[in-house]
């Protein structure tokens, strides 16, 4: 927000183009071309057929533009054993998604919420320290959760998985929360305690309601999060409910004969849509969300 | 409404290590308008959190309209309280803010209604009502705070700097509507400020408050003329006292020597039996008089610096000595700078303090 303040007078000051705006634009359009070749290269590869494709004109226009590769991808592509394409994952992708944003989010918000409240010196070093173990790769974690798992009665389920995503996003959404929480004045609370609610009527009546925009970043950070989830869906999911990611690759890396390479690319477009469509209609909440977590007050 | 007593016994709160209130005790009666008065730090906000509920106490009691609330949860106290920042809910219209805690406590919907109506009504909220806090002023907003507190009908309201948070017109105006409020209700009000003016205007009684102890409590009047030390005899009134250091001396009646001028002591209520020793004289500016030069009892001094106030003009003096003091005069003076003028320190409105334990003499 104080950088678009900043940016803003001297856009309106230089509204014609002079050579370091020309360099600039040069720049931006360079780097979205960079960026947007890969997907151009996706997408028409997936509208041609496998005939058009062996020709070898990567970047040429498909001829004779059809859906066939998308239909296949999504009715009858061969994940593995089953030929009935990479809807089942999507589905599965759902039904883990769904479960696991909401109770994360639920169970961050709320545990942030309450480390908000413990105001002890040192309290921000250690969330620090919490801030450091988000970032340890997951791949440490899963031989021991697979036995503490196992050990327990959850074997490879639905709930299980749900868990694990829930347990991973923990640390970043409580942080989130917290930190936004903890920017409120402490005075709000105490009004609020004085008029009678208690620890969890203030938080669903007054804490949530403000934290709209907080709400709005965890839902995009833990969707793209778990819908481009791999190796935890993979382990701890079960074969009934591996989610799209792990479909897809079943999908790319199991070819009898030809590979269909237009089949790849859609079944790979379809797998990152819903990842591409929340960015594109939230980036606007997104910074939103980031500024007003950053501004006081 | 009923209206509540405030008992506070050997309170003591402590963060830590750190003894914040040791032994505190303070009556409020019913229907009083008590200003706890101090510099930032000196505790004042920590005893009314404590009176509200919002910090653990260590030790001591507090009762409220006779009842023991030493650990009754807030809303269980009879208190209502209005704070600095507002403290609004920023999701809720005004109406939803005054109305969320009589909500919460499952009071019928008519009667919520009726209330907050009441309380619009003489806050001069009724258009406001179904705005959010970020549509309105910071007066309206302290105005809606005020509001939430009235409509719970409480037996004491607690105010922790109201008006702090506010640019000098808006406070003035709203000082004067609390005291309004004050006197229409008759409730007994608790209000925490480290604005002298406003503790002046407000109070019954203030309690002038330092590193956790109350210096003096005592009507605006008195604290204002005979303050018991030299803490809150600087930190009441503005401009501030003045102090001249010096001595006490009985070779020929009483009298306060400072350097070479000598100021009889007759008509100075002394609090004991005055001695010969070292002392510190208090003033306050305006109490000082210009007179003839031929009065005995009048020093001369040089004028340095004159700061017209409007109303009256604030002159500062130096004396022979080295003393420099101000004092107030009617605004049409003409008193220049380097004019010598003469003055007199009528002994009835002097200040005297120990010079090393800053006790009133």
């Amino acid at each position: 927000m104080t950088a678009a303040a900043q940016f803003l007078p001297a856009a309106r000051r230089s509204k014609r183009m002079n050579p370091a705006r020309w360099g600039l634009y040069a720049f931006i359009f360079i780097t979205a071309l960079y960026f947007l070749l890969p997907l151009y290269v996706m997408v028409v590869t997936s509208l041609k057929p496998m005939a058009e494709i062996r020709q070898g004109n990567l970047l040429a226009l498909p001829m004779s533009p059809s859906v066939d590769a998308w239909v296949k991808a999504w009715t009858s592509a061969c994940t593995g054993l089953t030929c009935q394409g990479i809807r089942i994952g999507f589905f599965n992708s759902v039904r883990i998604l769904v479960p696991s944003v909401a109770i994360s989010i639920l169970v961050g918000s709320l545990t942030g919420y309450a480390l908000s409240l413990w105001r002890v010196r040192g309290a921000n070093i250690l969330f620090g320290a919490m801030m450091v173990v988000a970032f340890i790769p997951y791949q440490l974690f899963i031989y021991p959760l697979v036995r503490v798992f196992s050990f327990a009665g959850l074997g490879q389920s639905l709930l299980t998985i749900v868990i694990i995503h829930t347990i991973f996003g923990l640390p970043t959404m409580t942080l989130l929360f917290r930190n936004y929480f903890a920017s409120l004045p402490v005075e709000l609370f105490k009004a609020a305690r004085v008029d009678g609610a208690g620890f969890y009527q203030i938080y669903a009546r007054i804490m949530m309601p403000m934290a709209t925009p907080m709400v709005v970043v965890a839902v995009i950070l833990q969707t793209t999060g778990i819908w481009n989830d791999f190796i935890l869906g993979l382990v701890f999911a079960g074969r009934d409910n591996l989610p799209m990611t792990v479909q897809l690759n079943n999908i790319v890396n199991s070819t009898q004969g030809e590979r269909a390479y237009n089949v790849d690319m859609a079944a790979t477009l379809l797998t990152a849509l819903l990842p591409l469509a929340v960015y594109f209609g939230s980036g606007r909440w997104f910074v939103r969300g980031i500024a007003a977590g950053a501004v006081k007050g | 409404m009923q209206k509540s007593d405030v008992d506070i016994r050997s309170l003591q709160i402590g963060f830590g290590g750190l003894k914040v209130l040791e032994n505190l005790n303070l009556h409020i009666a019913k229907s009083e308008f008590l200003v706890l008065l101090g510099p930032s730090g000196c505790g004042k906000s920590t005893l009314l959190n404590a009176i509200a509920g919002l910090i653990d106490v260590k030790g001591g009691e507090i009762h409220i309209g006779g009842r023991d609330v030493t650990g009754a949860e807030p809303k269980d106290r009879g208190i209502a309280m209005v704070f600095q920042s507002y403290a609004l809910y920023p999701r809720m219209s005004v109406r939803r803010n005054m109305s969320f805690g009589l909500t919460v406590a499952g009071t019928p919907r008519d009667e919520i209604e009726r209330r907050v109506g009441e309380a619009a009504q003489m806050l001069r909220l009724t258009g406001l009502l179904d705005r959010r806090p970020s549509e309105l002023s910071g007066g309206q907003r302290q105005r809606v705070a005020i509001g939430r507190a009235l409509v719970r009908h409480a037996g004491v309201y607690l105010f922790d700097e109201p008006l702090s948070n506010l640019d000098a017109q808006l406070r003035a105006e709203l000082r004067v509507e609390i005291k309004r409020l004050h006197a229409r209700l008759g409730a007994t009000m608790i209000y925490v400020t480290h604005d002298q003016i406003e503790a002046l205007t407000l109070a019954d009684r203030i309690a002038v408050m330092q590193g956790g102890v109350i210096q003096q409590l005592d009507t605006p009047k008195k604290i204002y003329r005979e303050p018991v030390n030299r803490f809150v005899a600087s930190f009441v009134g503005s401009p501030a006292m003045n102090f001249i250091p010096g001595r006490i001396t009985r070779d020929s009646g009483v009298e306060f020597i400072a350097g070479k001028s000598r100021l009889s002591l007759n008509g100075y209520a002394f609090c004991g039996q005055p001695a010969d020793a070292p002392a510190v004289l208090g003033i306050r500016p305006e109490h000082i008089e210009l007179t003839a030069s031929d009065d005995p009892s009048s020093v001369s001094a040089r004028v340095e610096m004159v700061e017209p106030m409007g109303a009256d003009t604030l002159i500062w003096c130096r004396l022979a000595d080295g003393t420099a003091f101000s004092f107030r005069h009617d605004a049409d003076a003409h008193v220049r700078v380097g004019d010598t003028l003469t003055v007199r320190f009528p002994a009835d409105a002097l200040s005297l303090f120990d010079e090393t334990s800053g006790q009133r003499l």
